[in-house]
């Protein structure tokens, strides 16, 4: 990569066929935008079934197609929805969408390197992700609808078409969907991991990376840990499927017959899907930490408190989060001895994630807190990890579990610990860094509006989900009507709906900053938040290998912010040590 | 209310296109000292919402919630549950607190200068041990529950198997024997809905509730066994009154077990469940008047039922798979028993 800026660009290899990390990037944070608008829109479409049940209205008519009669949702396309629904947002927007955007942008940046270590494997992960999406989105128009088992996918409802008719070739097309979006991460994460061990600049020790670059560090190697084996769940269920193989099916009985299957069994499914699913929602979260991490430092004008403790806590929080799967699966008929292993892991995981959010707390006290939006998206994300966190400790709980396994609970649970904050992160990254990715500054007052508007509809949803759910009302219900003992939760879920549609809509004002600041936004300065990370010294058009001459060579950690004796509130990690002064 | 989505919808966004056009001529697009001190004090505003919605929440909706458990099980889960529950409040108070109130302590100014405060080994040991302490305690009273729960003695046990199929529930009672004959999918014809094997001798005296059957009945006081299987897909027992669940997966037998600890007049009786069940008949009764004005039927009355409801995805009635669970005296409940034709009468 040494040759940069000298080979002719064509607008292809420019903007399409990159291998410049840079612009990677940015395909991938535009193509998670726009399958974040269609996860969200979807979001609003179930909420309103569930609000209004069995109601018509003509946004059905118009996004269904023939599913739906009149104007009314029919019972496939809900489960339809909410399996879309999930998979987009965990897997395309979260996975994707965060850590594909914001390692790639960050990584080379922030360690000093010119490129990723391999930038043609780059752009064929970006590629493969962008293939994956196309599948997925296509999934939607088959004629019997898209894949609907939920976006865990358990057989024998996803392996049966008998059993629910999203589990034909709608079914087909998500596992060859995810099977292409593993190979994507996979390469992905190699470069990630192999960039950031060999490619550092001069300097930049392991101990002096910004927290960012852990994280990512870290989701990548837990991706390339568990990963490989959804792909391996994925293909038993493709064989199971189309060849008519039985690892996960047994002594089955639909449409009148017994179907040939012996011997096989859904549990193992639910292992293999909860090795990878577990340690996925850590590769969604740990980068949106990173990214808080750094943003809060910069804007609190202070170090990170206890650098080195989180770090310790990545690495426990890595290293645990590949040992508790089994809680999602308390009541699958699984051994009880092994429910109260998952217990004893889970519940320890709640001692890293303690620690974090105590430190980032602490990393507010006495700081001189700039509150730029992305600030605010960092402060919003401690709050709702916490309240998410929280609830988590309940659900660990195997004898808890038993009742609020798969109820609202849940979804309320893991909307606010996963869902909602590794959202917040991502838009503080995309606001905080915005200047480095398009050379312009993002609009700061519809920032605040659409950050206070979110955190409103945020809380305003999953808050009174927790009651639902403790009231006993199981999630993916079409309606509840069905049973009249639900009746008293009708007006929460109206209020809920509420919350999700002014939610959704508030998401509409960062589209448009986004979009309008990236041709009329105002031209950003060099260091905007005079952070003191690597990627801001290099000049705001992007050149190709980052740095004009060569690389800077790092003297200092990365949260040298406010230190006494310094001029200045912050000191670029490429200063080297003053006369006298102390490395921290 | 269509009418007034579609208002709100167009009020939205035509504020937030008002707000852009406006917005962009602005110069400042980093946060000044008047930005710090505006959006500090509505993190203070934020911090009374949310404290604000919590306690609306629990003096609001604490009346849907489930009432106390109707098993003798599920009542050791409730204390868990309780302890669990007040810790995590306690923490959620104090720690959201600490959030919002530091960020608007320490909003931002030109003048002052953030401290320099990178380490310290005491506050961390503290953080660290505290959760671990607290965590360890919850560790072992969850596993002590845990076993409790999912280790059942046998002896004279209820033995009741709970058949999961797309999209109904049958139940079959192992009869005066105590085990259940055999019974697999390859066995189903005819009335024999549940596949069992009649040439086991065990078969002969199990009792059969067929999906006709909209209820079946346990004893108050007995301990009860589940057997669960299924026909087809994945299903979940779920029986949220008395705090239990568990899978019904093809291929496999799972177990759950509980003694039912309050009959269902007793239950019908609990103050609680009076208030809830008070406050669904008037919200029916309101809805039947809006129904009746349109032509159309008023909802069925309703009557509070233990439920049995399907907690695992299963298609697309999955929203509908529902048994009724009557809980009697155990005299009442041998009477019943005795009055139920075995499977060798009825096939
Ligand atoms: C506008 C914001 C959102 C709303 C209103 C929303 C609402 C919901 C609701 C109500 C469900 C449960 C439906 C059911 O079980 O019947 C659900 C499912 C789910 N949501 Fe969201 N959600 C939102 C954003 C997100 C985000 C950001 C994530 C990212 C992690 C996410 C991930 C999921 C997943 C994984 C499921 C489970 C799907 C399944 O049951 O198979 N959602 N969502
Ligand atoms: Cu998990
Ligand atoms: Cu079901």
């Amino acid at each position: 990569m040494s040759d940069h800026g000298h080979h002719k660009e064509t607008f292809i290899t420019k903007y399409i066929f990159s291998q410049d990390h840079k612009m990677i990037s940015k395909q991938y944070l535009i193509t998670g935008i726009f399958m974040g608008v269609v996860g969200v829109f979807m979001s609003m479409l179930f909420r309103m079934q569930i609000a209004w049940p069995e109601h018509s209205f003509s946004i059905f008519e118009a996004f269904l197609g023939s599913h739906q009669t009149d104007g009314v949702m029919d019972p496939d396309i809900y489960l339809a929805l909410v399996t879309i629904h999930g998979t987009i947002m965990v897997f395309f927007v979260l996975t994707a969408g965060l850590s594909g955007t914001f390692s790639n942008l960050l990584i080379p940046l922030q360690i000093g390197a010119r490129d990723m270590a391999s930038g043609f494997l780059n752009m064929i992960s970006y590629w493969l992700f962008f293939l994956s999406s196309l599948i997925m989105i296509l999934s939607l128009f088959v004629q019997a609808g898209p894949a609907a088992a939920g976006w865990t996918v358990y057989p024998p409802l996803s392996a049966l078409p008998q059993a629910i008719p999203g589990s034909g070739t709608g079914m087909t097309l998500w596992l060859v969907s995810m099977a292409i979006f593993i190979a994507s991460s996979l390469l992905g994460a190699l470069n990630y991991i192999v960039t950031v061990l060999n490619l550092r600049t001069k300097g930049m020790k392991m101990t002096r990376l910004p927290l960012s670059i852990w994280s990512f560090f870290v989701t990548a190697i837990i991706g390339v840990v568990s990963f490989p084996v959804l792909l391996a769940a994925a293909l038993l269920l493709m064989f199971d499927r189309s060849f008519g193989t039985s690892f996960y099916l047994s002594d089955i009985f639909i449409g009148g017959e017994v179907l040939h299957y012996q011997g096989g069994s859904p549990v193992l499914f639910e292992h293999l899907f909860w090795f990878l699913g577990h340690p996925e929602v850590y590769i969604v979260i740990l980068p949106a930490m990173g990214i808080v991490s750094e943003v809060m430092a910069v804007n609190a004008r202070k170090p990170i408190f206890g650098y080195r403790a989180m770090i310790t806590s990545i690495i426990a929080i890595a290293f645990l989060s590949t040992i508790v799967w089994g809680h999602h699966i308390f009541v699958s008929g699984m051994n009880p001895f092994l429910g109260s292993v998952f217990t004893f892991t889970t519940l320890l995981i709640a001692i890293p994630s303690a620690v974090k959010s105590f430190n980032w707390i602490t990393t507010l006290w006495k700081g001189n807190l700039q509150l730029n939006p992305a600030m605010l998206f960092s402060i919003g994300f401690v709050s709702t990890f916490v309240t998410g966190g929280l609830t988590g400790i309940v659900m660990g709980d195997s004898a808890l579990d038993i009742n609020i396994h798969d109820t609202y609970f849940i979804i309320a649970h893991f909307h606010l610990v996963m869902g909602v904050s590794a959202i917040y992160g991502m838009f503080a990254g995309v606001y905080h860094w915005f200047p480095k990715m398009y050379g312009r500054m993002m609009n700061k007052t519809l920032g605040y509006w659409h950050f206070w508007i979110t955190a409103i509809a945020a809380y305003g949803v999953f808050f009174p989900m927790h009651f639902v759910g403790l009231a006993g009302l199981p999630r993916r219900y079409y309606t509840n009507t069905a049973f009249p003992y639900f009746d008293d939760l009708a007006d929460i879920n109206v209020v809920m709906t509420w919350f999700a549609i002014l939610g959704g809509l508030a998401q509409l004002i960062f589209l448009a900053n986004f979009f309008i600041s990236i041709y009329k936004g105002k031209k950003a300065t060099q260091n905007p938040w005079r952070a003191n990370t690597l990627e801001w010294t290099t000049p705001v058009e992007h050149i190709h290998g980052n740095w004009p001459g060569e690389i800077p060579e790092v003297h200092r950690w990365a949260y040298d912010y406010s230190k006494p004796g310094l001029d200045e509130d912050f000191m670029l990690q490429t200063v080297p040590l003053k006369e006298g002064e102390e490395p921290s | 209310m269509l009418a007034l989505f579609y208002i709100f919808i167009a009020l939205v966004i035509a504020t937030a296109f008002w707000q852009i056009t406006n917005i962009f001529n602005l110069k400042e697009v980093i946060a000044t000292d008047k930005d710090n001190e505006t959006q500090g004090k509505l993190m203070l505003g934020f911090m009374l919402f949310f404290y604000g919605l919590m306690i609306f929440s629990f003096w609001k909706y604490y009346s849907v919630l489930l009432p106390e458990a109707a098993s003798l099980e599920g009542q050791t889960i409730e204390g868990l549950y309780i302890a669990t529950m007040l810790m995590i409040l306690i923490a959620q108070g104090l720690v959201q607190f600490l959030i919002f109130w530091f960020t608007y302590k320490y909003r931002g100014n030109k003048n002052n200068k953030a401290l320099h405060y990178a380490d310290s080994h005491k506050l961390e040991m503290i953080w660290t041990i505290v959760p671990t302490v607290a965590l360890a305690g919850l560790i072992i009273y969850g596993l002590t529950v845990w076993s409790d729960v999912m280790y059942p003695d046998n002896d004279k046990a209820l033995i009741v198997e709970v058949y999961g199929k797309q999209f109904d529930w049958e139940v079959r009672y192992a009869g005066k024997d105590g085990v259940l004959g055999k019974a697999n999918v390859h066995n189903i014809k005819g009335q024999n809905t549940m596949g069992v094997d009649m040439t086991d001798e065990n078969a002969k005296d199990d009792i059969h509730i067929p999906t006709t059957v909209k209820e079946f009945y346990l004893p108050k006081g007995r301990k009860v066994i589940f057997k669960f299987r299924s026909q087809d897909v994945l299903h979940s027992a779920f029986m949220p009154h008395f705090r239990a669940q568990m899978n019904c997966v093809p291929g496999m037998v799972t177990q759950f077990a509980f003694t039912p600890s309050m009959t269902t007049e007793e239950m019908r009786a609990n103050p609680k469940m009076i208030d809830k069940i008070a406050n669904i008949k008037q919200i029916r009764l309101e809805k039947s008047e809006v129904l009746l004005k349109e032509g159309k039927e008023a909802l069925e009355p309703y009557e509070f039922d233990y439920l049995l409801l399907c907690n695992k995805i299963c298609g697309a009635t999955h929203f509908n798979m529902q048994k009724k669970i009557k809980v009697v005296e155990s005299a009442e409940f041998d009477k019943w028993i005795a009055e139920q034709k075995t499977l060798n009468e009825v096939l």
